[in-house]
């Protein structure tokens, strides 16, 4: 049941991805990339990642969704734009590294050490949400205030580069 | 929740420099746009502040932050060097954001804080640590890269670098992850048990190896991830593409090394081979592009191809999995050695176009230098210095940098690379001396009244001054820091 589950989830993950870039109409590339989201929102569900899922649909979904919808809508995004004309190259080595990738996947095959481990009792008592916020604010505090740095600095670049007058005297 | 006191004294610089960037972000408001410079030199003082507190801990290793930090003498090397470059590059801004009237406090506060992601990068001993460094440092840059906004070229260097930089990123992160998912963690000392836990032919380690390869030979600009180098250095202001050009080339190839000799170590039979075709292929390509270039911008990012290229030499020695640890170690501490060798000439060479530039395009294209001899015989004598040095010729820091790199291949047995690159140096030299040919054998052309006036200020100078020192001192007296190069490598196990 859970392996029916994951290969309905994960077919229906690489059809729309494959369709966002394959459309021609840019909203409906937008469209698809939604039912994708929500799909490897029920990938972790499936993974007992409640959180993950929950912030999968409120940040991808919600937010950057919309404004990804606003973007296309307002530069209307032409046909002739995109770099279509790449596209043999692309396939080819698209295909030879894919078969390359399935190749050493099918070698590899499929043993017990690969599935990351059950949460633990521990995890199940307290809930991931709270396993998380823990994790963030204990052990990996370091990266969790790297990352508010990375938001600073695209937010100043972005006022920088859109400023109305930057040459001084 | 409590402040683990311990980790944060640990990483007292990172804390001062991302600090002193909000710092210089806040004030720059309430600066008077005549008083801007006070801000670089805040900067400035901040860095001089880092390299006192690194220095007097070189000696200690120490891990923070649930050993996601490594503040071991590896990464306090590269944190010197790191300082110094940014410091000459704060400096030489001063002057040329002038000239070019965009001279706003964020500049600063960006270049400190790519700074803070670098530091971060060399000596992060956890992947996402790592990727989360590199994309501080990235992001930093590309906004840099497109700071004179009003000039297409600019826009497009950014616009590229960042579409490309976030490609190579995501290529990285994959790798990390299926790293991930064989070791079960993100610490390099829990995926370097892995590797020896699940063997050599494992696919999916091989598969993530390979990623990682070209997540990190993007950072570094090696062939054949190198497409966006010149277009990027050309578009972006030329103090922007000197740091680019040292800096970050500098701190990704530590932290790539790090992940490379720690991480993955226990796979470097596989890995050897594939650097050994790139470092080949690099030199090739780097050094012949070259030839044909007729911008100095341009023309200096295929060196910096190539010079990527010489120090790949010294990564194929530390890779060798026959050689004895002792060989290893003269490859990884020749690698150190040139970099930072690399890091004055190609930041002086950076300093005198900058110097020549006035406005336009004039001054970034070879036949601008035209002549300069009897025009500027000061700048035209600086850039023959450093062209002499990137060419490698004694007595300069170039000469000693690849001699040091060629030794080690030879005392690996790796005489035939040794051979090419000598070779391929050749080729360099007739792209770096013509410029000197340029400046020297010809004649200006009166009707160009061109560089009649230079750009100079006192922290122009001291950059200038400075770059010259390194390159002719480090050339005539490399022996203090080929020993601070050998007492810091990474341990081998």
């Amino acid at each position: 049941m859970a392996q029916l589950l994951f290969f309905y989830l994960a077919g229906v993950i690489v059809l729309t991805a494959i369709l966002v870039v394959g459309l021609r109409n840019p909203i409906y590339s937008v469209l698809s990339l939604l039912i994708m989201f929500f799909h490897v929102a029920g990938l972790y569900v499936s993974l007992h990642a409640e959180f993950l899922a929950a912030v999968q649909i409120i940040v991808y979904a919600g937010a950057i969704l919309v404004l990804y919808l606003f973007v296309v809508m307002l530069l209307n995004v032409k046909r002739e734009d995109r770099y279509h004309y790449q596209f043999p190259i692309g396939a080819l080595l698209g295909v030879a590294i894919l078969t390359e990738a399935v190749v050493l996947a099918i070698q590899r095959g499929y043993s017990e050490d690969v599935v990351p481990s059950p949460p633990t009792s521990e995890l199940s008592f307290t809930g991931n949400t709270e396993a998380i916020g823990e994790s963030l604010f204990t052990t990996y505090l370091l990266p969790f205030e790297i990352a508010s740095l990375i938001l600073l600095v695209a937010m100043i670049g972005a006022i920088i580069l859109a400023k109305k007058d930057i040459l001084t005297r | 929740m409590t402040l683990p006191l311990g980790d944060l004294v640990a990483i007292i610089p990172e804390l001062i420099v991302a600090t002193v960037a909000c710092l210089v972000l806040v004030l720059d408001p309430i600066t008077p746009p005549s008083r801007t410079h006070w801000l670089a030199w805040l900067s400035v003082a901040s860095l001089v502040a880092c390299f006192g507190i690194t220095v007097s801990r070189m000696d200690a290793t120490v891990t923070a932050f649930s050993d996601l930090m490594i503040l071991d003498p590896y990464a306090g090397y590269w944190k010197l060097l790191l300082y110094v470059v940014t410091a000459l590059t704060i400096l030489l801004s001063l002057a040329y954001l002038r000239v070019e009237r965009i001279h706003l406090g964020e500049y600063y506060g960006l270049i400190l804080l790519s700074l803070a992601g670098m530091m971060i990068m060399v000596s992060a001993a956890d992947l996402l640590v790592i990727y989360l460094g590199t994309e501080l440092m990235s992001l930093s840059l590309y906004v840099l890269a497109g700071f004179k906004r009003f000039e297409v070229r600019s826009l497009e260097a950014s616009a590229k670098y960042f579409v490309l930089g976030s490609f190579s990123s995501g290529i990285l992160l994959y790798g990390i992850s299926l790293l991930f998912g064989v070791a079960g963690s993100t610490r390099l000392s829990a995926i370097a048990a892995a590797v020896g836990t699940h063997g050599l032919d494992d696919p999916a380690l091989l598969f993530a190896m390979i990623l990682l390869v070209v997540g990190f030979g993007f950072k570094i600009a090696v062939v054949p991830f190198h497409m966006w180098t010149p277009d990027v250095y050309e578009g972006s202001p030329t103090s922007v593409t000197a740091f680019m050009a040292v800096a970050s080339k500098a701190a990704s190839f530590a932290a790539f090394l790090r992940v490379f000799l720690e991480g993955l170590g226990g796979l470097r039979e596989k890995w050897y081979a594939l650097f050994l075709v790139i470092c080949v292929a690099t030199l090739i390509l780097g050094n012949v592009v070259a030839i044909v270039q007729t911008n100095i911008k341009r023309m200096l990012a295929y060196s910096s191809i190539a010079h990527a290229g010489y120090a790949l030499i010294g990564v194929v020695v530390a890779g060798q999995a026959a050689a004895d640890n002792e060989t290893r170690a003269l490859g990884l501490s020749s690698v150190m050695l040139y970099l930072a060798m690399y890091a004055f000439m190609t930041f002086g060479a950076f300093a005198v176009v900058a110097l020549l530039r006035k406005g336009g395009l004039e001054g970034e294209e070879i036949e601008d230098f035209t002549g300069l001899a009897k025009r500027q015989p000061l700048a035209a004598l600086l850039m023959l210095v450093f062209m002499v040095s990137l060419a490698g010729i004694p007595p300069t820091a170039g000469f000693i940098g690849k001699l040091y790199v060629f030794m080690a291949a030879v005392n690996a047995g790796l005489t035939w690379l040794a051979v090419v690159a000598v070779l391929l140096t050749a080729v360099s030299a007739y792209y770096y001396l013509r410029v000197v040919m340029v400046m020297y054998m010809r004649e200006p052309d009166p009707s160009a009244g061109l560089v009649s006036r230079l750009t100079t200020s006192p922290a122009l100078t001291l950059v200038l001054a400075s770059a010259f020192a390194g390159v002719i001192l480090l050339g005539l007296f490399p022996d203090p820091l080929v020993s601070i190069t050998t007492s810091a490598v990474l341990p081998f196990k």
